[in-house]
Parts: structure tokens; sequence; C-alpha cells
């Protein structure tokens, strides 16, 4: 009756080497390498970018432990962090603009186990130390930035149909033109209409009432939010950071993760900067200037002042005509005197806003105004001397060559949708992170040693059993938590250790129920047999109460509540096919062939003739 | 070796009064410190910065408390981690101050004295954060409850699924009383200590009522009273019971002794939880049954032997 059938025999042994395949990777160290990516979809990198590394490196005299490309980037191997080093200058100044070149570090284990996916765990922040930032985007701002976006369309197009209305007003979820005449609005409406066939228009008496569909409003949320994490993926990469993760959590959350950042204040730095261009009508009206100079800033102006080391005052109109959202790209360069500038490209919608400015407003002065970290400069402010059309503007002025280079790499790295404030922010320093490590693995290494020792001590050789059953336990949960590329943080080696500590439940469970057997004077074979039984149902029972539990934690825990939760659930999975079925073969594989089993090692002293005499 | 060598079974239900008492009494004390005292929220709750920097030598806390009061920021804690060459510095959240570059300018000031000092980890919580937490972790505590109480009543019945989950929430309660009473730190990981005992205690009563289910069916058994059958079911199962405690406890200190200051919170919540789960899933659980009137019946129906299909 204790017999498996070979197969069964077979998929255990299966089992267990796929186990020690995936867990293996874990085991190998890691190499410096340097990684080589890029976020322009017009650059691939391929065997030629390839040959361009090797061969750069090679003139540098630098070696290298091999280069490979995976997933659109080429990573490479040093021997150390001093060649590391090293050689990312010679990658970077070989490769130029265009390319992110990024330290890293790769896993040591063989190719052939990379290619069947078995790649070690990734290491949570808190193991490896960096810096966790978790951004709050400010949706407010992203759904007023829309209105000012249409109320600029309407003007614009009324403009151009000759009609004439009053100042566009915001409620809600609606936009309302007054006009002087109901004639007036009667014209406007069917064009208008045409124009914003997304939006409700209905009169209201003289006035004109835009309303955005809730759908509506929620798309231009849910973009904004996709376009910050754009936006946010581009400034990570001037930071050069291996791996990075940005991912929304939640409806308005981006978390960002920044593995082996040391420098939190520089990452603060990029990755908070909220830099938008606007390009604004400058006036200047003496009297104007004048007012606003002694502070009485008139309605719909802004007094800002140039960049530089003298600021000059300047008074903006508040109406913004063009921002960065239309921006294609923007390069560093020198305009015709030489001096610094930066060179914008506007898309086809920017390039006809701006034809039509320009145009409509020959011999005055536009603003550029560059919005950094909550602080308003022009840039320049040039006089318009012809119509610029073709989409291609040049902003030069009080700058260096630093400035427009930074001015540039903002403006390209794109706008935000809409600012964004850090909620949370955590820094674990590289040494702590290896002491959890150690720590964590400590403690479990030193609670499986009592277990195991007592299971061995108390149970003899089916304790034997039970610890090898918890050992492959530990086996496939690692080999699972590899393969599914889970990412190990110290809650999860707490739930790791934990698990192991439930998990001998199951065997103590059976092994308690065999020697009951045993002792109401039942011959072994069939106490194993029922006592694995009987377990079987209390098992079930008592680990699906722990898997709810666990599940629970998953769905509604957060941070570290659900990187315990994940270890947690795998590991009472694994325990009861580890406790059941794997100790159950060894059990087989050990008494199961034997016919006169006269006793089984379980270490029990009382004999079914002692219990005889014991009890009733 | 048998460390449990029962001749009969230990009359458990006839201490029902007593062991009702001591949980009631460790339950209300529990309640009135959680009342009195309060827990002692984490920042992950409360929202602010918390900073650990290391010293090369050991550091004058009374001039970094000085120092940092320049910064004007309100109730700024410094305080000495084990030596004094880690120092943890506690800023609350201000208004209107950019709490995310507070810390660099907490190191700044730090290092215009000092350069040997280095930045071990900070952590910096708006005030936003800290509500959805507590919002997410009541939620998970219901969904646990609710989910588990479920489970019993369809596998069991309502009397099991109701006991348990008093006997757990009792385990809970008294886990909070004691970081209220000692003010520990409660941080997420305490949380998810404790929710994690609540899946684990209900574990153990789980066990109890498979053997108290299994006993009402079986033949021997059918001349006993329930609190026989109930003792009966606890005495054979005692041994078990003991070892897994026993190992999982060894697992837990094993994390609390090794684990270093990270698992700390986490071990501490688990090692009183598996304390109070051996005691409550036995002597609370249990008579809890008798006291909403478990009777044979309840149980009678024969359900079919086979259910391994579950998993």
């Amino acid at each position: 009756m204790n017999r498996y059938p070979l197969w069964k025999y077979l998929l255990i042994a299966f089992t267990i080497i796929l186990g020690i395949i995936y867990t293996l990777p874990n085991l190998f160290g890691e190499t410096p390498a340097v990684q080589v990516s890029t976020n322009r979809q017009s650059i691939v990198i391929n065997d030629q970018t390839q040959a361009r590394v090797a061969e750069a490196l090679q003139t540098a005299k630098i070696p290298t432990d091999g280069m490979f490309i995976v997933d659109n980037s080429l990573k490479i191997r040093f021997k150390d962090t001093e060649t590391q080093l090293k050689a990312r200058d010679v990658v970077e100044n070989a490769l130029g603009e265009g390319y992110i070149t990024a330290l890293n570090l790769l896993a040591d284990s063989p190719t052939w186990m990379a290619k069947i996916n078995a790649n070690p765990m990734f290491l949570g922040l808190d193991l490896r130390g960096g810096v966790h930032f978790t951004m709050q985007v400010d949706m407010e701002a992203a759904i007023q930035k829309t209105f000012e976006r249409y109320s600029g369309d309407i003007r614009r197009e009324l403009r151009r149909q000759k009609i004439r209305s009053g100042t566009i007003r915001r409620t809600q979820n609606s936009l309302t033109v007054p006009f002087r005449e109901a004639a007036d609005l009667e014209k406007a409406l069917p064009k208008l209409r045409d124009f914003f066939p997304e939006a409700t228009l209905t009169p209201q008496g003289n006035n004109l009432v835009l309303t955005l569909s809730q759908q509506l409003l929620d798309q231009v949320r849910s973009d904004a939010l996709k376009q910050n994490i754009t936006t946010l993926h581009n400034r990570v990469n001037e930071l050069g950071v291996a791996e990075p993760v940005i991912q929304q959590s939640g409806s308005e959350r981006i978390v960002v993760q920044l593995p082996g950042v040391q420098d939190t204040a520089k990452a603060k730095d990029i990755i908070g900067r909220t830099a938008t261009l606007e390009v604004r009508m400058v006036s200047d009206d003496v009297s104007l200037i004048q007012a606003a100079l002694v502070g009485n800033v008139p309605d719909g102006y802004d007094l800002l002042y140039t960049a530089g080391e003298m600021p000059q005052p300047t008074l903006v109109n508040k109406q913004v005509e063009l921002t960065g959202d239309n921006i294609n790209d923007a390069q560093p360069g020198f305009d015709e005197q030489g001096a610094p500038s930066v060179n914008i490209n506007l898309d086809s919608t920017g390039g006809s806003i701006f034809a039509d400015l320009t145009s409509q407003n020959v011999g005055k002065r536009m603003a550029m105004v560059l919005i950094d970290q909550g602080k308003a400069e022009v840039v320049t402010a040039p006089v318009i001397r012809s119509a610029i059309t073709g989409g291609r503007v040049q902003i030069s002025g009080s700058m260096s060559t630093a400035e427009a280079n930074d001015t540039s790499l903002l403006l390209r790295a794109g706008s935000l949708a809409a600012p964004m404030e850090i909620i949370e922010e955590r820094t674990i320093g590289p040494s702590l992170g290896k002491e959890n490590i150690e720590k964590g693995f400590n403690s479990t290494l030193w609670g499986f040693a009592v277990v195991a020792l007592f299971m061995v001590f108390y149970y003899r050789l089916m304790g034997v059993f039970s610890t090898i059953a918890l050992s492959t336990n530990i086996l496939f949960l690692l080999a699972i938590l590899s393969a599914l590329q889970a990412t190990l943080t110290l809650p999860g080696i707490a739930a790791l250790a934990l698990t192991l500590g439930m998990a001998i439940d199951s065997n103590v469970l059976i092994n308690e129920r065999i020697r009951e057997e045993l002792n109401d004077g039942i011959p072994p074979q069939q106490a194993i047999n029922i006592g694995y039984q009987n377990a079987w149902a209390t098992i079930v029972d008592s680990n699906i109460t722990s898997l709810i539990a666990g599940i629970a934690l998953l769905i509604f825990g957060s941070g570290p509540v659900r990187g315990f939760a994940v270890v947690h659930c795998l590991g009472i999975l694994t325990s009861m096919y580890s406790s059941v079925v794997v100790s159950r073969a060894l059990v087989n594989l050990w008494y199961g062939r034997r016919r006169k089993l006269q006793q089984i090692s379980i270490g029990t002293v009382w004999k079914p003739a002692n219990k005889a005499a014991g009890q009733e | 070796m048998e460390l449990f060598k029962m001749k009969r079974d230990i009359p458990f239900m006839s201490y029902g009064k007593i062991t009702t008492f001591i949980s009631l009494v460790t339950f209300i004390a529990a309640v009135f410190f959680l009342v009195a005292k309060g827990l002692n929220f984490s920042v992950e709750f409360t929202g602010g910065t918390v900073m650990e920097v290391q010293y090369e030598q050991s550091a004058d806390i009374n001039a970094m408390r000085e120092k940092l009061d320049t910064l004007q920021l309100g109730d700024v804690q410094v305080q000495a981690l084990g030596t004094n060459r880690h120092i943890m510095i506690r800023l609350p959240n201000k208004e209107g101050v950019a709490a995310s570059q507070l810390s660099n300018s907490v190191m700044n000031l730090l290092r215009q004295d000092r350069s040997d000092v280095s930045l071990r980890q900070v952590e910096f919580i708006g005030p936003q954060v800290g509500d959805e937490l507590v919002t997410g972790g009541m939620l998970a505590l219901s969904m646990v409850i609710i989910g588990i109480i479920i489970y019993l009543s369809v596998r069991f019945e309502w009397r099991f699924a109701v006991s348990a989950i008093i006997a757990n929430m009792h385990d809970v309660v008294i886990i909070l009383g004691f970081f209220a009473f000692f003010q520990w730190e409660f941080s997420l990981t305490v949380l998810a200590g404790i929710l994690a005992v609540l899946g684990y205690s209900v574990n153990e009563s789980v066990v109890v009522f498979d053997r108290i289910r299994e006993n009402f069916r079986k033949p021997t058994m059918r001349n006993k009273t329930v609190p026989q059958i109930i003792d009966n079911a606890i005495t054979s199962t005692m041994s078990r019971t003991v070892i897994t405690h026993g190992s999982t406890e060894a697992m837990v200190l094993s994390m609390l002794v090794f684990g270093g200051a990270a698992l700390h919170g986490f071990s501490l919540a688990l090692t009183i939880g598996i304390v109070f789960g051996i005691y409550s899933s036995v002597l609370v659980a249990s008579p809890m049954l008798l006291m909403f009137g478990l009777s044979r019946e309840n149980l009678a129906k024969p359900q079919k032997q086979k259910e391994e299909a579950v998993v």
C-alpha cells in the first residue's frame, strides 16, 4: 500500500531537478558590467553597436569578460569595478548622443542557464541599497491645463472666423464663452462644433458652454500619468541607472526605484524637475511696465525676469500661446553670432500655432518662458521680424553652453503633463543592504538548523525524511521565486523563515498521526498509510486558512506587507507539496517495499504491548 | 523519545471558567493599554522623516540635537540605536517645507560638524500615505476575518468559525496590547506580522477542530459527552501543537536574535502571537464552542471521506 508507481517518483525527481536548476543561479556571484541602452526609437542596439564598443574598448586597452545583447541593450562584463568605471567613460565617449550608459551588476551564472530563463531573483532595494520614490501627480493641474488648451483653441478659432467674444471662464467641468450678440453665437456654434467633436456645446443666453465628458477627463488623467511616466523614464535615463523601476501605482501615483543610487540629492533634483517651456507675448507698454515695477501687476500679465546674471524685468501676457507639449526635439547649438542656443523642432500643431502667432505679431516681442522647479524665467524675448513657418525655432539669449545643454535636455526629456510631488522617499545605503541580507539569511539558517536537529532527534528516521522534505520546500520556493523573477525583499526573507517554521507543521501532524496509529496497535505499513491519510484533511484545512490570510495580505497590503505575502502564499503551496508528496515518496521508497515491516524509526518508546496495559 | 505520554485526557473544559477569566483579564488589560497609551505608530503611518546615520567614531547626541534645532522643524527626536555610532533622527512633516529635500539639508548640516557621518537610510512618508495604509490594513484584516469565517463555516460549522475568529482576535488584541504597553514601534512589518499571526493562529484552531469533528464521527467516542470529546481532541493533538509551535517559535526567535533591527518588530509580534496562539486555540476557541452549544448533531451529517480534491 505504501508504494508509488514509477512515474510518481520520476515526477518528483523531475520537480526536484527543476528546483535545483532554477535555484542555482542565485548562488553564483555577480560581475560588474556596463549596460548600454537607448531611449530613442530611432536608435537600435545591434551588432554594429557592439562592434563599435568593442573597438573603442580595444583602443583603450580595456579587457572585457564578454558582451552580449539582450532586450535591445548591450551588456559588457568586466573583471572588477575599476575597469568597469574606466570602461563606462570610454563607451560613453565612443557612442555619443542617444545612448544611455549605465553601471550594472550581471549575474555570474552560466549562459545556458540564462537561456532557459534560470536567472537569479532580483534583490529589493532594502537588500541592495538604492532610492525609492513615490510621486503623486497633481491631476487638478492636468485638468486645468486641458481647459487652458481648449480655451486657447477656442480663442484662436474665433479669431480666425473673425467672431468677437469676451473672456473665457472655467467652471467645474466646463468653459463658458460669452458673446456680445446672439448672432455671433449662432455663427460660432457650428464652426466650434466641427472643431471640437468630442465636447458638448450648449448655448445659454448669449453664452456658449463647452462641457467635457467625464470619460474624456478620465482620459486626460490617465494620459497625464502616462506622460509623466515617460518623462520620468527619460529623466532617470540621464542618471545612468541600470534597471530602474518606474511604474504606475494606483490611479495617480508613480513609483520610481533606482537601485544602487547613492547620490539621492542629484536623483531628486533630476526627477523632481518640472521644466516646461511656454511661449507668451510680451507687453512693451511703458505705463503698464512701470505700474508692474511698483507692484501693481496689471490683470492678465505676469512680471517675470530674464535668466542670467543681470535679470531684466519683462511683462508677459498670462495667456500661453504654445507649450512644451508641442516640442518634438530640442538640441543645443549656436546661433549666427556664435552664442549658445537651443534649437527646437515643433510638431505640426505647434508649427501651425507658431506660424499663426508670428505672422500676426510681426514687430512685437514674444517671450520663451522656462518653468523649472516652480520658477518661471524668461529665457529670451526676441522681436518677431517675420513669420516663422516650418516649425523650427531657435532660442538664444543670455545663456552659457552648459545652460543651453541643460535646457535642451529638459525640453527633450519632455515636460510633465502635470506637476508631481514626492510623497514617499526611502533611501537605503548599500552597506545596510548587505547587512540585511546577511542577517536575514543567518536567522533563517539558524532557525532551520534548530528545527532540523529537533526533528531528527525526536522522530529519528522519519524526522530525517521530514527534514529532507523541508529542504526541498526551500528549494521549490526559491526556484519558483527565481523563475517568476520575483523581487526578494527583507520581509520576503522573513516570510521564508516563517513559512519554513510553519511548514514543519504538516510533517509533525503526519508523524504524530503515525505514532498514534502505532500506539493503537496498528501494523506499521498501515499506520503510515492511515497517518498520511488522516493528516491530509487537517493539512488542507490549516493551510487553506493560512492561505486566505496570505491572499488578503497580497490584495490589500502594500510595500513590505505585499513582499511578505507573496513569499508566504507561495511557501504555503510548496510546503503542501513537499511535506505530503515528497516526504511520502521518501517513506515509500524506504519502507514501502518491505512486506514484513516490524518497526518504523519514528522515535516511539510506547510499544503496542505497553500501551494495552497503559490505557483502558 | 516522546514528550507526551498522556494516559488520560486532560480535562481542559472543566478549567473553562478559569481560562475564560484569564483571557478576559488579559484582553481587557490589552484594550485598556491600547486606549490609554495608544500605539506608537511608525513614520509609515504618521508621515514624517526618519533618518539613520552612521558615524565612524561615536557621536555627541546633544550636540546633534542642538544643531538640528536650528532647522526649526518642531519636534525633532535624536536617539542612539544601540551604540552612539548609529543615530536615528525623526523629523515631523511640516507644512510648506519640501519634506523630500529635508534629508539633504539635515545631512549637509551634520556634515558641517563631522565629516565622518554617512547616511544609512532615509524614510520620508508624506501625510497622505499613512491614512491609506491604515485603510488598507483594516481592509486586509477584515478580509482575512471574513475569508476565514466563510471557509470554516463551509468546512465545519458556523460555531467553529465564530469561535476561531474570536480566539484570533483575542490574540491580535493582546499583541497590540503589548505594543501599546511597551510603546514598541508599530510599523508596516509589524502589521504584516500580526496579520500572519491571524492566519497562523486559525491554523492552530483548525487542527483542534478537525480532531473534534473526527471524534464526533468515531464509533468509539459515541458515548462520550461533548466536553470529553473536546478534551480528547485537545489532548491528542497536544504534542503536535507544542512541537509545531516550538519549531515556528524557534524560527521566529532566530529572526528576533539574528535578524537585526529590520526584522525586530515583525519577529516580536510573531513571538508573542505564537505563545498566545497556542493558548487561545486550546483554551479560548474550544470553551467558546461549548458556549455556543456545540452538539453532536451539529456535525452529524456525514461528509464524504475523500476531500483531497481541494488543493
